[in-house]
Order: structure tokens, then sequence, then C-alpha cells
């Protein structure tokens, strides 16, 4: 990694952002998730945590135990480092996904909008990877990058009252799942069965930040298995 | 043993806080914790217990408890008048409490947020490592929700302990208009120049909407140089966005990890339970001070606590 456009800035007198750029690029976010795993490996006394973003990285910290400028120091010989660009080992998570009318209420409109059928939707829509460039909204909501343009489709003009969990939609040109049951204006196409954000699980969120997702198509018979198998 | 509490109402808003649910932001998990993480540690110190102990936070209105075993309890914070079987209790203080007494907080005199420690703590499972409440995803404290009528809640053992008071110079004060200290935002170059004479030189008010999530201010808009939205980025308690009318938003407890609003400030950290305390209509006007001056106050702080749990 070049340090060339990084900014180490305060947020608050106990935390600093460290900023990669100012476009939403899989390059920059990539060199985001690279310093938070490097810092992570090298367990900083005095992080309390970290948030990823498309183009920073917040590091809350607590001064009694690190100084600003030492932590600064830190993050300036580590971003100096050739960078692991991916080769951390980056999880790739299948998504089943159950596409039916019963579940995907907009499909209908979203091919009204494209031109493309409902199958061909599904085909596109299951055909990526997607990068998680960050997560955030509601906890386990992930931001995902790398829709196909083909599919893209404006919000609904009215947004539900109440979405169920694991509901998979479009808005504009990003895809995403809702984690818990929510309000919002997302064009629904289907819903996974597994559950992205479960606090008595061991592993509460079934995603993080750095993933990369892709979904798979399954029909409402996989669907209801995998629910129940799940949370047995 | 553990003994029970009975909720004969719940209050306008109780819920059980602890100092907060760090380590999940990344996963878009917000801290949570209580609005005044300073009068709960006061609360806790009252009571024998952690630092970190949950307590209930209770908003404006009081609750009404039943007491199913004897027990000492605190109540810090905002000032409620409350009586145990109609006899006033006072602030700040251990209360003895035995088993069948009725404890009855009223409405808030001065403050938003008072806090009620129980000797032994309360009896919830910590769920990511803390029994804080975060009411959006249900997620901790009692149920993952707000305290009702007729909830039966465990508390913790108590082993009896001496009755003690806070020495007044670590006491809160409520004065009319209350000076936050700020230092500078993330975004504070996204502003026009004389943005911050204006931030800092003006009075500002807290609106209707306030929660846990946040309160937003209105007074003299600040003028953005060219638009107010960003690329959403990592955000803490105390970050002051401003939306595009202009009009800054103080983040809270309860909010969101990422946000995409420019950031002119940031409520230092030792002013942030003052925050958690005003309530609509309350005047802020804010002072502008150094990194440096904010952690000083950070550790002259944590000084005073570490000696005052130590006493």
């Amino acid at each position: 990694m070049t340090n060339y456009n990084i900014k180490i800035i305060p947020s608050g007198d106990s935390a600093m952002l460290v900023r990669f750029g100012n476009e939403i690029t899989e390059k920059i976010n990539t060199r985001v998730h690279d310093l938070h795993f490097m810092l992570d490996e090298l367990k900083v006394k005095g992080i309390i945590e970290m948030v990823p973003a498309y183009t920073d990285l917040l590091i809350l910290y607590d001064p009694l135990k690190v100084s600003y400028d030492g932590l600064n120091q830190i993050i300036n010989e580590e971003i100096k480092k050739p960078g692991k660009q991916g080769t951390i080992k980056q999880r790739i998570i299948e998504i089943p996904v159950c596409y039916d009318e019963e579940f995907g209420s907009d499909l209908a409109e979203v091919s009204e909008h494209t031109g493309l059928s409902k199958d061909e939707i599904i085909r596109i829509h299951s055909n990526s990877k997607y990068l998680v460039y960050m997560l955030g909204f509601t906890p386990g909501f992930s931001y995902l990058g790398g829709m196909d343009e083909r599919i893209a489709c404006p919000r609904k003009k009215i947004p539900r009252q109440n979405i169920p969990a694991g509901s998979v939609g479009i808005a504009d040109k990003q895809t995403g799942i809702y984690p818990i049951e929510s309000p919002g204006g997302w064009q629904l196409i289907g819903r996974t069965p597994l559950n992205l954000f479960n606090p008595e699980r061991e592993e509460v969120f079934l995603c993080q930040a750095g993933d990369q997702l892709q979904f798979i198509p399954i029909e409402k018979v996989e669907f209801e298995s995998i629910k129940i198998a799940q949370n047995k | 043993m553990t003994g029970q509490i009975k909720f004969i109402s719940g209050g306008m808003l109780t819920s059980i806080q602890d100092l907060g649910r760090y380590g999940y932001q990344k996963y878009g998990m917000p801290v949570s914790g209580a609005m005044d993480t300073y009068s709960l540690q006061l609360a806790n110190y009252l009571v024998g217990n952690k630092r970190d102990e949950a307590c209930f936070e209770i908003t404006y209105l009081g609750p009404e408890i039943e007491f199913h075993s004897d027990t000492t309890i605190a109540i810090s914070g905002a000032i409620m008048q409350s009586t145990i079987n109609g006899k006033p209790v006072p602030m700040s203080a251990s209360i003895p409490v035995s088993n069948g007494e009725i404890l009855v907080m009223g409405a808030v005199k001065k403050g938003m947020r008072a806090y009620l420690s129980i000797a032994g703590g309360i009896m919830v499972p910590e769920v990511m490592e803390s029994k804080s409440t975060y009411l959006r995803a249900k997620v901790g404290g009692f149920q993952g929700r707000k305290i009702e009528t007729g909830d039966l809640i465990e508390i913790g053992k108590c082993s009896p302990i001496p009755i003690k008071e806070i020495p007044s110079p670590l006491l809160f004060i409520y004065p009319g208009i209350q000076t936050i200290r700020v230092i500078k935002g993330t975004e504070f170059d996204r502003f026009e120049t004389d943005a911050w004479n204006t931030f800092l030189n003006s009075e500002y008010t807290v609106s209707n909407q306030n929660d846990r999530m946040g309160y937003r201010l209105s007074g003299t808009a600040i003028k953005h140089k060219n638009g107010a939205d960003i690329i959403s980025s990592g955000i803490v308690n105390g970050s002051i966005q401003v939306p595009g009318h202009g009009e800054p938003i103080i983040m809270m407890a309860d909010h969101q990890t990422v946000g995409g609003y420019t950031k002119i400030a940031n409520v230092v950290s030792v002013d942030l339970p003052i925050m958690g305390q005003m309530k609509a209509g309350d005047k802020i006007k804010f002072k502008e001070i150094t990194l440096v001056e904010a952690q000083d106050l950070i550790k002259k702080q944590e000084e005073n606590l570490v000696k005052l749990f130590n006493l």
C-alpha cells in the first residue's frame, strides 16, 4: 500500500478515522479491510473496536491506554507495509434464496421496470458475487457491491411497514437482505431462510465486512427444511 | 439467594442499561448503554456494585416498584421526587429497602434520566457481553424491551453494605444554559468559513425530536460548502451531524453505527452525560477545546471515579 491520499483525523476524543479515499470502489474498500485485519492481528493495546466503512476505518480507542499520537504512528507504519490485498482469507458465504412469488412479491414490478423476465432477473441476481463493503443501518445489514445494473430498479413509492427478516430486495443499483423485521422501501424479490442476525447463536452475525456473498436459488421445500434445521 | 422486584407500573420509559455493548459495531450493532454513564457509575458505587453493573434507566416519569426481598438501592442522575411507603427518600445516597416496601418515583424535577441501582445487580442474561437494552432490535435487557406493568425481575444477592453518599464535588449540577464542550468534527472542512463561528456563537435549543438515538437541536442553521451528504462512515457517541437543513443532530447511545451526513464537531466524552440529561426546550452553547484538553478531562474524571470506588 502507498499512503497516497490517506488521512488520519480525530473523530471525537476517543476515536480516529483513517480515510483512504472519497469514492466507493472495491480497491479503496479492500484497503479499509486490510488495515482492519492488520490492526486486529497486532492486538494494539487500547483499541476498543473498529468500524470499517466504504472508504474509511473508524478506530475507537481508550485514550488512557494509548495516545492519539502513538496510535497514529502505529497506523502510519502499518499502511506503509505491502497490503494483503485480498490475500486475507476472504470468505465466500452462500445465501440460499427462495425467489417464489410468495417471498418475491415485487418480482413483477422489477420485471416490468427492467423488461426482463422473472427467470432472467433471478438468474442475473444469483450469478454474481457480492462484496460486503460494510455493515450498518440495522444490526447485520450488509451494504453489498457488485449488482448487475440490468436488474436495477427504483425503490417502492410507498414503503412497507413490516418487511420480514430474511427478505432480499433491490433498491436502485443495490441489493441487500433485511436481517431483522423492519419497515423499508426495497423491491422484494425473494427471501433467505438463514438468520443473518441471531443474538442467541454463538456466531451472532452471519456476515462480516470483506466477505463475498453468493445467492443460491432454492425451492420452497428447501426453504422450509433449512428454516426448521436452523431453529433446532 | 437472589431476590425479586415487581413493577406495579413501568414509568414512561424504563430500560435496563449498563456501560454499553462494545465490539459489535462492525456488524452494525449500536453500543447502547446508559445515556448518562457517569450517574450510572455513581449509583453503582452507592450500593457496592461494580462500576459497569446494569441499572434501570428511568426516563422523565418514574415507575412504581414492589420489593420482594430486603436489599439496598440508590437513585442518581435526574432529580425525581421519590418515596418508599410514602416517605421521601434522598437522591444519590444508599437506601436500605425491606421486603414488601414500595418505591414510587415521580416526575422529573431536574434533568431527564435517573439511574436506579440495586445491590448485587439486575439478573438478566448478558447478550453480546452486555445487559444493555437496544430497543429497536429487541436485544438485551429484559426481553429486549422497556419495562412494563407487572414485570417481575430477578435481582442479585445483597450482602450487608455500609450506607454511602457521594462527595459533593462529584455530584452533577444542572445550570440553566449548558455549555457543552466540543472538538472539531471529521468533516469540518465541508462547511462554509464562517460556519464554525456561527456554531460556537449561537444558542441552540433541544427540540422535541430527542431520544436515545440522538438529539435534534433548533437554532441558527449551519451552512455547507457543497452539500450535506458524505459516503456513509462510522460515527461515535457525541458526533454532531448536520443534514441539509443545517440544524445539528447529536448522536447518542443508540445511534446507528454509520451515518451519511457531514459532522461539524464532536461533544467531548465527559460532557456526554450532561447531554443525556437534556430535555426538549433546554438551551445549549458550544465551546471549542483541543483534543489534548478533552483527553485530560477524561483522565481527571477517571481518577475521581477510581478514587471514589476505592473509598
